[in-house]
């Protein structure tokens, strides 16, 4: 077959696809969205009737998932690393009950925090829930490990977790199919019909699976056809990669020809005796890895004293951020190339909300509604909103995570700090804001919680949100009192009016609900268009 | 044979529709290629840059190493200065002279212009100017990369095939208008090389 030019998201979409995928599952976060908008664009999904609808959160995507595999089918499910805290409590828990159609759980990493507010390292999941788990490093391995995954997961009826980071998932290079395209499995139920039921007496059972387990998904990391023991001749020495830190490596070598022994781990868990051997034959160990020291934290340990290791945590390589061929050539005492510095006057462009863009006209509004209190009033939220917080805006105090703005406004109103005010986008309101605003309301919380309604999922793209058309029937039904839930269209010519409305939202000393309602102006855009055409 | 390429600009600018056109005509020409792009955030009106990297030999690394890259292609000419320190002392520097401001504290753009004309290999044109001269102000990104297109070791043709294949949906009428602005991306390097 020829060779296609993905993006690594996309390269892991197409390898679902040739390997019998049933349904994709997931809510948008960047660096992952791209594997299921590929999905849903594929004219081989619809064929085979893929299921690629977005899911409400990440909890309820890996849910799902679990019933389809339940049900005999392949499943993946996607999701950015902070969306795998959201799905944590099913995904530690499918360790337990397993699998019966293959799942394979995608986290994609944000190294450097390119767009995300933590660079947390999803291996640690990989870990704590002692799942197998992939980690590839290009487009190629991204595409092959998905069928392997699934076979894997099928083979020992347990979820794989795949990890990504930024650079992979948004890098492009050729990638060639496989001959085959495998048929979806057929409706089949697992041989246990009490596999899936975790009470204590039945989890203990399956726990002890997981844990007997072990051993034998070492043996097969040790045999994985993705996990390297390279040899070289310059014992003094020996360097351990993951993922994409083998291509930075050997990026520093003209046709890759690197004196050092080398480890090549892209599956875990880790195969212990490569390391055994590469300690036995070498004077200093490097490890270079994208993300926190994970292989180096555990290797540590196993390894004999005296040995020098070098790494993250010893400073060869930063603490933070994300590898670059650079810096790995430092930490190989490779002299670094650079061009001219970047002149003075060359200053910053940090991003900004759209010219025409709904939240700057909801938030001038908020900042004047606000301007008889004291600062530091408004909790916010993640979205393309958040960049109200730079100027000229600077409108807003917080951003934590899904859902936190309405819950972080009820604990400073419960303090006492009063006016509070909640700032939230619409379809942030649907993954994690309902149940904070339920809260908020049987406790008669007198917050002001503004829905920025623009009628998409807009900072990764304009996908499809779960709340539209519902906002105001949802906090009817959560409880807000009809008379305080308000809705405005943030436009230039309706502030006069809008500051009214929050002013009076503001002032009433109850909980009320202010939606803003206009559509993203890239969305319009787009939609417009289109219509030409 | 190896072309490492940054093409930058502001999110928006549609750096991605050049890194597609030259990631065409690579493959095309039999070439393996890398592309790291920046999606996210950085897309709302920040700066963005890709990596695009091009050989006849596989490729390790999707990032150009610091003071590797062989051409700069930049849509806009403060952009094009950000990353200098990946440019090779022998690489080119081909930008657009148009402005894009969208900040509070933009430089003079004379001391700008200053800055670009120090470099001892660079192109700079007015690519808008150009693509609204020929009745298609959309066209900019084509123009540029008519300029680059000289540099790259590959087939000219090849460039108007990809062009005419990536605009193929929209009809004659766009395809002709982007092929005349490759062609005049295209000679204006080629006179500015000469000269």
């Amino acid at each position: 077959m020829q060779k296609l030019v993905l993006l690594g998201d996309e390269a892991v979409a197409q390898g679902a696809l040739d390997a019998g995928l049933s349904g994709i599952y997931a809510y948008p976060g960047t660096p992952s969205t791209e594997i299921t908008e590929y999905v849903q664009r594929s004219k081989q999904a619809r064929k085979k009737n893929v299921f690629c609808e977005w899911a409400v959160n990440e909890k309820t995507a890996m849910e799902s998932a679990l019933g389809m595999s339940y049900a005999g089918k392949r499943a993946m499910v996607c999701m950015k690393h902070v969306g795998l805290n959201v799905a944590a409590d099913p995904f530690m828990n499918s360790a337990i009950t397993g699998a019966n159609g293959g799942i394979i759980v995608v986290s994609a990493d944000d190294p450097s925090m390119h767009s995300s507010q933590n660079e947390q390292d999803s291996r640690f999941y990989g870990k704590f829930s002692m799942l197998p788990m992939l980690e590839p490093s290009n487009q190629q391995e991204a595409y092959d490990m998905i069928s392997y995954g699934f076979d894997f997961s099928e083979k020992y009826h347990i979820p794989v977790l795949l990890r990504m980071t930024t650079r992979l998932c948004h890098s492009r290079a050729g990638v060639k199919r496989s001959e085959k395209e495998r048929k979806q499995n057929e409706l089949s139920l697992p041989e246990d019909l009490r596999q899936f039921v975790l009470l204590p007496a039945l989890a203990r059972k399956r726990y002890k699976t997981l844990l007997k387990n072990q051993d034998i998904f070492e043996k097969e990391s040790k045999n994985s056809p993705f996990n390297k023991y390279i040899d070289g001749k310059d014992k003094n020495l020996g360097i351990i990669t993951s993922g994409i830190g083998y291509n930075y490596l050997m990026e520093n070598y003209a046709d890759r020809k690197c004196p050092y022994p080398v480890i090549k781990i892209s599956q875990y868990p880790l195969p212990s005796n490569m390391f055994k051997k590469i300690a036995a034959q070498c004077n200093e160990l490097l490890f270079i890895e994208e993300g926190f020291p994970f292989i180096e934290d555990i290797i540590k340990g196993i390894l004999p004293k005296g040995l020098r290791i070098r790494g993250r945590m010893d400073g060869s390589i930063p603490k933070d951020g994300e590898l670059n061929p650079n810096i790995v050539a430092n930490a190989l005492g490779i002299s670094v190339t650079k061009g001219k510095p970047i002149p003075e006057l060359v200053v910053n462009r940090p991003p900004s909300l759209c010219p025409g863009c709904p939240h700057f006209d909801s938030f001038t509004a908020l900042n004047e509604a606000l301007k008889g209190y004291s600062k530091g009033r408004v909790f916010s939220d993640i979205g393309c909103y958040t960049l109200s917080a730079l100027p000229p805006l600077e409108s807003i105090n917080s951003c934590v995570d899904m859902g936190a703005s309405v819950t972080m406004a009820k604990g400073a109103a419960d303090a006492g700090m009063l006016p509070s005010v909640a700032a939230i986008g619409d379809s942030t309101f649907a993954h994690s804001g309902m149940t904070g605003l339920l809260y908020a309301v049987n406790d008669k919380t007198p917050i002001t919680v503004l829905i920025l309604d623009n009628l998409t999922t807009g900072m990764t793209g304009g996908q499809r949100s779960a709340a539209t058309g519902k906002i105001e029937n949802i906090c009817l039904g959560l409880g807000v009192e009809k008379e305080h839930i308000r809705t405005i269209n943030p436009l230039k010519n309706h502030h006069k009016e809008n500051v009214r409305i929050m002013k009076e939202e503001i002032e009433y000393n109850g909980l009320s609900v202010i939606v803003a309602r206009r559509e993203c102006i890239v969305e319009l855009n787009k939609r417009m268009k289109a219509k030409k055409r | 044979m190896k072309k490492d390429i940054i093409l930058a600009g502001v999110g928006g600018q549609g750096i991605l529709s050049i890194a597609s056109v030259i990631g065409y005509a690579a493959v095309d020409a039999g070439l393996f290629l890398k592309q790291a792009e920046v999606h996210g955030m950085s897309q709302r009106g920040g700066a963005v840059q890709s990596n695009l990297r091009l050989s006849d030999k596989e490729i390790a690394s999707d990032l150009i190493p610091g003071g590797k890259a062989d051409m700069i292609l930049s849509v806009e000419p403060m952009e094009s200065l950000r990353y200098l320190p990946v440019l090779s002392p022998d690489g080119w520097l081909i930008t657009n002279t148009r402005i894009y401001n969208n900040i509070s504290n933009y430089p003079d753009e004379k001391k700008l212009m200053d800055e670009i004309n120090k470099l001892p290999h660079h192109i700079a044109l007015d690519a808008d100017k150009m693509a609204k001269d020929l009745g298609s102000p959309r066209s900019m990104n084509i123009v540029m990369l008519g300029a680059a297109s000289c540099f790259l070791d590959i087939e000219y043709k090849r460039f108007e095939n990809a062009v005419t294949n990536i605009f193929k949906r929209k009809g004659e009428d766009i395809i002709n208008k982007n092929l005349m602005a490759l062609k005049a991306g295209k000679d204006f390097a080629e006179n500015a090389i000469n000269i």
